[in-house]
């Protein structure tokens, strides 16, 4: 026992060494509740996005296994335990089998740093309601979320099927290309909070008001970026069932391709969830600055994990809600908007909020409502200009976009003294 | 195919990708809270079929339940997937009747002619769509069988519109 409390305190030296059983034990009691919840959470979103779907398209929905359908999940589960594993002759094995444990594990593994509730007070001290409490937080979290796409890569490459193939390929460049806007996204947060560790964003939050208020374009551009990092529509051409069959999954069958569908879930859960947590005040109670300075009381942290799901519940809402409303994305699209549009955008606002922040500090505004309230008017010019102006046909080049007139010219001219244009009239 | 690219000209101020995004979703969420659904819940709910469905054939049989058949080979000869296998018989005194009378219905393409021309209204088609079957032989029907369904048989016309104006 010894030796494993010296290595814990190796690996974080912020662990009070008096409280290291209750540490420990508590420690494994939260990841066998975080990973239950988890694991039925995600079992129900596939319920839920199918109950959405249909109720969106005017239909009932799965509503035939238990009381209004509430059981199919588990007879999904059980199908596909029970199904055949299919090898295709040409996959290289190995990889073929590493690659969904490959992007089912990082999706897991980012819940750990995420805070789902207000502290809880023990009689053997406080209790973080955090599975790892880690100093570098949100750095972990790009770190690992950005493993994920080596699961679909993998997959896509050892499955040797050409969809599959290209299926990979275009999660490879999307997931790069968003990942960068992603990360820039949260710079002004983290310049903001002063600090890497969710703990310390969420309490910066509750004093200063959330973060989707003062830095709705970081917001906006981390929501896109999400949704192009979980492969959800509109930005799902990794799998664009229309185009590639099922694209890096082709070939996946029984529990295995079980394992994609889960770690599409459980990355919709953690990107909603670092939404809540960057931008909504994570498990903030509205209104109050309470709940991160005490007194602490069981009945405040229930309260704060039933906002903190509250929360959840309505971004995980909003992806389904979105990918039923939205078609998919061309692939110069996609590209196009990811390093046209939302890579410059990031930039940009990183350097206008780093320059407000510098012009509140030298002027001596401290953190407060005052700061607050500069920073939110700043936010309502530069919404202004992004949504009134910038997105004129300029977010997005349309099929039908506006052709200069020169170019307009010379294709027509082109067309006209084609042969084969000739030729048809 | 001739290179011609199409453009539309149409302004940059109509473009608004956010604009358009909002406008969809409002339109979703108008369909996932409106309680009003299409789907008909099929075995304990029934779709009303038409009182001209053509669906599988129904011998209707006289009084005595003998089928109405006079074996004069008229169906057979209109119908235009050839699946009516007519042999005719006479009994004692003289009248006909089919010896062996038997409808593939996977070759019958449900025209409803075999109806429209039979002299004795003997053969109808019904007003059934629920045909399933553990083989093929069981979608041959015998007279047997034709002459034992009782599903409702299909009006060729409406009795108050003859004509169909």
């Amino acid at each position: 026992m010894i030796p494993l409390i010296a290595l814990l305190q190796a690996a974080n030296p912020q662990l009070p060494p008096n409280g290291s059983g209750v540490f420990v034990i508590a420690t494994i009691v939260k990841m066998i509740v975080v990973f239950t919840i988890y694991m039925v959470g995600v079992a129900l979103l596939t319920l839920a996005e199918r109950k959405i779907s249909a109720w969106i398209q005017d239909r009932h929905g799965p509503n035939r296994v238990g009381p209004s359908g509430l059981l199919q999940p588990a007879a999904d589960g059980l199908k596909n335990f029970m199904k055949e594993e299919t090898y295709p002759e040409a996959a290289y094995k190995p990889l073929f089998i590493l690659a969904p444990i490959l992007s089912f594990i990082p999706a897991l593994t980012t819940w750990v740093v995420i805070p789902f509730g207000a502290p809880f007070p023990t009689r053997w001290g406080r209790i973080d309601l955090v599975v790892a409490d880690l100093p570098v937080g949100f750095l972990f979290i790009l770190a690992i979320s950005s493993l994920g796409v080596y699961g679909i890569v993998l997959a896509g490459w050892a499955s040797n099927n050409k969809y599959a193939l290209l299926g990979g390929l275009r999660s490879s460049a999307q997931m790069i290309s968003y990942e960068i806007s992603l990360g820039l996204s949260t710079i002004p947060v983290l310049l903001l909070a002063g600090n890497v560790t969710l703990g310390a964003i969420i309490t910066q939050q509750a004093y200063g008001g959330w973060n989707v208020v003062n830095l709705t374009i970081a917001f906006f551009i981390f929501l896109v970026a999400a949704f192009a990092e979980t492969n959800r529509l509109p930005f799902d051409l990794p799998e664009a069932e229309s185009e590639l069959i099922a694209g890096y999954h082709t070939e996946y069958s029984a529990m295995k391709f079980s394992l994609f569908f889960i770690a599409e879930y459980a990355n919709m859960v953690t990107a909603s969830a670092l939404m809540v947590t960057l931008f909504f005040g994570g498990y903030d109670v509205p209104f109050t600055p309470r709940d991160n300075i005490g007194p602490f009381s069981g009945w405040l942290t229930i309260l704060s994990v039933l906002i903190f799901f509250a929360k959840l519940l309505f971004f995980l809402f909003f992806f389904m809600w979105v990918r039923w409303t939205l078609p998919r994305f061309r692939y110069d699209q996609l590209m196009s908007l990811g390093w046209k549009f939302m890579l410059p955008l990031a930039l940009a606002y990183i350097i206008v909020i780093a320059a407000v922040l510098l012009v509140l500090d030298a002027a001596g505004i401290t953190r407060g409502a005052m700061h607050s309230s500069i920073l939110g008017a700043v936010n309502v010019v530069i919404v202004m200009i992004v949504f009134a102006i910038l997105d004129h046909g300029r977010i997005i080049s349309p099929a039908y976009g506006r052709i200069e007139g020169a170019r307009l010219a010379r294709l027509r001219s082109v067309s006209s003294r084609s042969p084969l244009a000739s030729g048809a009239k | 195919m001739p290179i011609t690219v199409k453009v539309l000209d149409r302004p940059i101020e109509d473009v608004s990708y956010v604009k358009a995004t909002l406008k969809g979703m409002a339109l979703t969420f108008k369909h996932l809270i409106n309680p009003h659904k299409v789907t008909v819940q099929y075995p304990e709910e029934k779709w009303q079929i038409s009182p001209r469905w053509r669906g599988t054939h129904r011998m209707l049989t006289t009084e005595t339940g003998k089928a109405k058949c006079v074996a004069c080979g008229l169906c057979p000869t209109v119908c235009p997937a050839n699946c009516i296998k007519l042999v005719p018989g006479e009994d004692e005194e003289g009248n006909r009747y089919p010896l062996i009378f038997e409808i593939d219905e996977f070759r019958c393409i449900f025209c409803g002619y075999c109806q429209e021309v039979c002299p004795e209204e003997a053969i109808h088609v019904g007003r059934h769509y629920e045909n399933a079957e553990y083989s093929r032989e069981g979608f041959v029907y015998d007279l047997e069988r034709l002459t034992s369904q009782t599903h409702p048989v299909c009006e060729m016309w409406d009795p108050e519109d003859p004509r169909g104006e």
